[in-house]
């Protein structure tokens, strides 16, 4: 019974001790704004377009990624240049319905719609989570420097025709193929 | 300046001082938890946090002060005054250094006592008018503690008033120039610090407003200023303890002169208050059948066997 009350009492001490000692120790605490994270290349934060190493836009307005997106944060319009190309008319992504799952980048066929590593998104006007193309254009290649669409596929655009694409085949005239 | 005892200088110094440090101790109390749970706390708002006692009035300030529709008014409005009055009171008697005090009462231990009573008034009306079944239990809870601490928060009193042989808080410490009565009187300091963590609801003895268990307990419904009288109050009532420590087991005012009385005064009480927020940080709540048992089988019996043997050794040394 003695010996039950003074291991009680000495617990308590120890406790009240061990957690005075925590005065002196370092803090867990990260003071965000001050101390800025490390992010991860490959993190999934706020969604760029990315341009082609000649500096085009990359997205060909497939709707790949409007298509793949869990929750329909994407909305884009099909527009076709002079040249051939095609070309989103508007680009919209409203951010405050995205959840980040980086779906619409794996679905891209052009490696134009990208995830990048910034997630300081917050607005204080809801409307200002919709971004259109004009904001979600950069002025780069993004993750993937060397890639231009029209210049290794099969579509035929000015100045490009059918088969002069990189490591493309001449296309075969069943015609000749005839006995 | 010409301090008194008694003088309007002198109370309306002591006022201020007490409210002050009762807000700011919203602030210490929370960087010292967050330092204690290697966290920072608050340290935004003003140099490394300090003014953050000033955002927090203004939010509390600017809250709607809401009475419900079914709560009684009249003791709703009353209750929150009933315990800063209170707790205000009995700073009357505490003697903060030779010069400095509001009265020189020679009831001074009774009418602190007195006043802490009282206090359980304001607990026990602001749950009762609530009409909230988790104030209800809050208040219930209060009623109880109240009444099983303040037997033995007196008694473990009793020693001190007997070696001093004075109910007056400054002859007490006058008492003490040759050697504090923590010394004399450890068991009676020890069973009076349980006693006054329980009888300004402190952690861990915060069982009226235990948070895990009954939301905030009595202060449920409480809003705006109300809820801010009750937790300025019980901040005020933490410095009116430790100050009760100092004074009865501590010397008080008494130190080595190369500082002044009321400075070592607040060195004193202020080491108690960190100690009080160190049990907060440390110490798990007790379930409350355990603290009343704990409280009747246990603390009543060891202080009257403290008082006892200090009337014995006292009258055997005569």
């Amino acid at each position: 019974m003695i010996k039950l009350i003074v291991d009680t009492l000495l617990s308590q001490v120890r406790t009240l001790w061990l957690v005075f000692m925590k005065l002196f120790q370092k803090k867990d605490t990260v003071e965000y704004p001050d101390q800025q994270p490390y992010m991860f290349p490959r993190w999934r934060g706020r969604i760029i377009l990315s341009r082609d190493p000649d500096g085009e836009e990359r997205c060909v307005a497939c709707n790949l990624c409007a298509v793949a997106c869990p929750v329909d944060c994407i909305a884009l319009q099909k527009g076709e240049m002079e040249d051939g190309r095609w070309y989103p008319e508007f680009f919209r992504i409203n951010f405050s319905r995205c959840i980040m799952c980086g779906f619409c980048e794996e679905a891209c066929p052009t490696n134009a719609i990208q995830l990048t590593p910034d997630f300081e998104m917050a607005e204080y006007v809801r409307q200002d989570m919709v971004w259109e193309k004009e904001d979600l254009l950069i002025n780069g290649t993004g993750k993937y420097h060397d890639y231009n669409f029209y210049r290794v596929a099969g579509k035929k655009i000015e100045g490009k025709d059918k088969g002069e694409a990189l490591n493309e085949a001449a296309p075969v005239d069943v015609r000749s193929l005839l006995p | 300046m010409n301090l008194e005892i008694g003088s309007p200088l002198t109370v309306g110094l002591i006022l201020f001082a007490v409210i002050i440090t009762g807000a700011l101790l919203i602030t210490v109390e929370r960087r010292l938890l967050g330092f204690w749970q290697e966290r920072l706390g608050p340290n935004r708002v003003g140099w490394f946090g300090s003014l953050q006692v000033v955002a927090d009035m203004i939010k509390i300030f600017t809250k709607e002060d809401w009475i419900p529709p079914f709560a009684d008014r009249f003791s709703f409005v009353i209750a929150p005054g009933i315990i800063m009055s209170v707790v205000l009171l009995s700073f009357a008697v505490i003697p903060f250094a030779p010069n400095i005090g509001v009265i020189d009462s020679n009831i001074g231990v009774l009418f602190v006592l007195a006043m802490a009573s009282l206090g359980a008034y304001s607990v026990m009306l602001g749950g009762l008018s609530s009409d909230n079944k988790y104030a209800l239990l809050g208040s219930l809870r209060a009623a109880a503690q109240m009444v099983s601490y303040e037997v033995f928060m007196g008694i473990s009193l009793l020693g001190v008033v007997a070696l001093a042989g004075s109910f007056n808080l400054r002859e007490i410490v006058e008492a003490q120039a040759d050697g504090w009565y923590i010394i004399p009187q450890f068991i009676g300091f020890v069973i009076f610090l349980i006693a006054g963590v329980a009888e300004s609801h402190r952690l861990p003895f915060d069982i009226p407003e235990a948070e895990q268990e009954i939301c905030a307990g009595y202060h449920t419904e409480y809003s705006g200023m109300k809820f801010g009288m009750f937790f300025v109050a019980e901040y005020v009532g933490l410095v009116l303890i430790s100050s009760l420590i100092t004074v009865l087991f501590f010397g008080g005012w008494l130190g080595p002169t190369f500082l002044p009385p009321i400075i070592w005064f607040a060195i004193k009480a202020f080491g108690f208050i960190a100690f009080f927020i160190l049990m907060r940080a440390a110490v798990p709540r007790p379930r409350y059948d355990q603290l009343m048992t704990y409280g009747w089988l246990f603390l009543l019996p060891l202080s009257l066997v403290n008082l006892l043997v200090t009337g014995v050794i006292i009258l055997s040394t005569q």
